[in-house]
């Protein structure tokens, strides 16, 4: 499954590691989240960095005491139309300031990806190597956001408010025309 | 109407490209069925009994005459000359090929038109009263609220995915035409007692197989919190709606299963969180939105002006669709005319191209370019002079839009059922026709003054039976079809789920059913101005039972 991180497709440097198998030294993990609450200490005490597979029917507050030994956050669509992972996303983003990776897995399609990018995560494991491949070409897609979220970008509504305090009274006439 | 500018308008296409593209994928085999099915719902195509259906959204029911003219296009381009107008303010077209669907919403976009989001578990087109900006008994126009609402919802990356669909509706009259009270979220605009206005936040009313009556978590909420009270409405039912069976998926479930207050302290605190965040509203961007919002230049005129009353002595035919199908209007002088798309013996809700093209005409001519579409399927034109109804009455009457039905028992309410449905249980248009044929006398239907039949040709509800004063709803029993009837429903600001009347019947006497049903009712009121929902109310279900299942 490929994964692509800042646009492109990369090696994966995680490991994924199962409920009870050890956990290797040095080499960057993914571990459940049964395990990061039952070792949580444990794990950062280790040589390598740690992330975690959230479950998307926990709430996000059980994690946040846990953010800081953490590097990576994965959070799962068990099927692409299953969306609670982007509530939980821009939790984390918006409400509890989380500054790392924040990674999507699962049924993840080219048709996702605005919605998840805007929604705070900026690592996939994409489905399909196609979808991969268009990744840059789906984000591009829209260049119009109505909705402000935590991705910064000026909705829709914030534009029109700039563009009609710095126009002409002319400059307004004539867009009203068109 | 509302003016879509170069941002609006970039979207929309934008979004026609990307459909473009996944029909591509879906064509070569790229998408499996699975994949694109939530992607086309997410435009609106339904895969139907015998092709894709297109559902177009038209947004709080506001069309303009050049809009109305393209959907008269598409209809005679990709469909067979006619279109669909539905319970929710959109328009569906029944026989679209898939290969020229992305064409059909490329010419809607160059008339600002879409089909985002009328269909698929995401938030809905955003529907309103019908007679928005031009009700007299409006506190503002509840458009400006849909248009904020919409942009917020359009696309929105967090709740494209949610358990199941998300319904908003929003009134801002005393008379709720907009059915607030049974949609996931309902908005009623309404005044404190310091004379500001705000919104009564209504949640988990909604209809289906288990209908509920919305419950209220805020009485008054200030304008300026509008978005992000909404945002955590959907944020908690994003993460808690059900996702484990599609019938107990909606918000509905979710509100009554842990209670409308344990419900209403989640959205709260998740609120709390972001109320002063980016989504406030301050009064500037409030103004921006209603600022795109014309109206027409008005004339000054009086009530009543001598060409109507002229008109009304000279032709008792004009003087009963008057009085049937015009309502007073904000600006004296005007009139709100609504146009019945429930002829004898018709569909109800379907138009022709013919007649769209017509109806664009005269609104040309007649109303300042403006037609609405209401959730009863009538079209509205919503700033006659009431100078010109006698002349445009005519011309309505000549294209078979102005049955002086409105409201009367023969302006039924019905879903597409077993002709297009590919989910129905048994057919509803064809028990509408009849029932138009049966009540087909008008002196009589008058006599029984406003009477609401709703018909569903499933559970889902589509024709809303729950909140019909008589509702009818398709069943199977042994494969063959069967009718539930349940009075005593209504969908206004006193909304009500109506109750059972006894077993179901089958096909052949649905609607002698429904006439026994009207005779009890003649027999039973108090007063010839009793209407029957208050009979029914006054007296409750069994005397209905006991006449209409004497004989049966
Ligand atoms: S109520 Fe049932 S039969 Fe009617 S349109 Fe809806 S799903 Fe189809």
């Amino acid at each position: 499954m490929p994964l692509v991180k800042g646009g492109r497709i990369v090696e994966d440097s995680y490991q994924r590691v199962l409920d009870d198998a050890p956990v290797p030294d040095r080499i960057p993990v993914i571990v459940p989240a049964a395990r990061l609450l039952a070792d949580a200490d444990d794990l950062a005490r280790r040589g390598g960095v740690t992330g975690v597979l959230w479950p998307n029917d926990r709430r996000i507050a059980e994690l946040a005491p846990h953010l800081h030994k953490l590097a990576l956050v994965a959070l799962v669509f068990p099927k692409f139309k299953d969306g609670r992972a982007y509530s939980q996303a821009r939790q984390l983003r918006e409400q509890y300031g989380w500054r790392g990776e924040l990674r999507a897995t699962g049924e993840i399609l080219r048709d996702q990806f605005m919605f998840l990018e805007r929604a705070g995560f900026d690592s996939f494991e994409v489905k399909k190597e196609a979808d991969a491949e268009a990744f840059v070409e789906a984000t591009r897609r829209f260049s119009v956001f109505y909705q402000p979220t935590g991705d910064g970008r000026a909705t829709a509504l914030r534009a029109r408010l700039a563009r009609a305090s710095s126009a002409t009274p002319i400059a307004r006439e004539r867009e009203q025309v068109r | 109407m509302y003016l879509y500018d170069d941002f609006d308008k970039t979207l929309v296409d934008e979004r026609v490209n990307e459909f473009r593209d996944q029909v591509k994928r879906r064509l070569s085999g790229e998408l499996t069925e699975e994949e694109f099915k939530s992607l086309r719902l997410m435009n609106g195509v339904y895969l139907q009994l015998h092709a894709y259906m297109l559902r177009i959204a038209i947004p709080y029911g506001t069309l303009s005459s050049e809009q109305m003219r393209m959907l008269a296009h598409v209809a005679r381009r990709y469909d067979r000359n006619y279109g669909h107008f539905t319970t929710r303010q959109n328009i569906q077209f029944n026989w679209i090929k898939l290969d020229e669907l992305p064409d059909a919403m490329a010419d809607l976009a160059s008339v600002k038109m879409h089909a985002m989001q009328t269909s698929g578990n995401c938030i809905r087109n955003i529907t309103t009263d019908q007679w928005a900006g031009v009700a007299p008994d409006e506190i503002e126009d509840a458009r400006v609220w849909g248009e904020i609402l919409r942009q917020w919802s359009t696309l929105h990356p967090e709740f494209s995915f949610l358990p199941r669909k998300f319904k908003i509706a929003i009134t801002a009259a005393s008379h709720d035409r907009a059915a607030v009270k049974v949609h996931d979220i309902g908005l009623r605009l309404h005044k404190n007692g310091a004379g500001e206005a705000g919104f009564e936040v209504m949640v988990g009313g909604g209809l289906g197989r288990t209908a509920f009556i919305g419950k209220t978590i805020r009485p008054f909420l200030p304008k300026r919190d509008l978005l992000s009270y909404v945002e955590a409405i959907l944020r908690v039912y994003n993460q808690f709606g059900r996702r484990d069976n599609i019938y107990k998926a909606r918000i509905k479930i979710l509100v009554h299963e842990i209670g409308a207050e344990a419900f209403g302290r989640e959205v709260e605190a998740e609120w709390e969180k972001i109320k002063d965040g980016a989504l406030a509203l301050d009064p500037k961007a409030i103004a921006e939105i209603a600022s795109r919002f014309r109206y027409p230049d008005y004339e000054r005129l009086a009530d009543e002006p001598a060409e109507l009353k002229a008109g009304l002595a000279a032709d008792a035919r004009f003087d009963t669709w008057f009085k049937n199908s015009v309502w007073r209007h904000k600006v004296p002088g005007y009139a709100i005319v609504t146009l019945s798309l429930k002829p004898e013996g018709g569909p109800p809700g379907d138009a022709t191209a013919e007649q769209m093209d017509a109806i664009a005409d005269l609104a040309d001519r007649y109303s300042a370019n403006e037609i609405r579409v209401g959730h009863e399927q009538n079209l509205v034109l919503p700033h006659v002079r009431q100078r010109d109804l006698p002349e445009l009455w005519r011309a309505l009457d000549s294209i078979g839009v102005a049955t002086p039905n409105v409201n009367l028992v023969s302006d039924i309410i019905s879903c597409p059922g077993l002709d297009y449905c590919a989910l129905a249980n048994t057919r509803s248009i064809p028990v509408a026709q009849e029932l138009t044929r049966r009540f087909r006398d008008l002196d009589l239907a008058r006599g029984l003054g406003r009477l609401h039949i709703n018909i569903s040709g499933c559970i889902n509800a589509c024709g809303h039976h729950h909140v019909g004063h008589i509702g009818i709803l398709g069943v199977e029993k042994n494969g063959e079809e069967y009718f539930q009837l349940t009075i005593g429903g209504r969908a206004d600001e006193k909304a009500e789920v109506g109750a059972l009347l006894g077993p179901a019947v089958p096909y052949d006497d649905v609607v002698d059913t429904v006439e026994d049903i009207v005779a009890a009712y003649l027999e039973l009121r108090e007063r010839p101005d009793e209407l029957f929902i208050d009979t029914v109310k006054r007296i409750g279900v069994e005397p209905f039972q006991e006449r209409v299942y004497a004989t049966r």
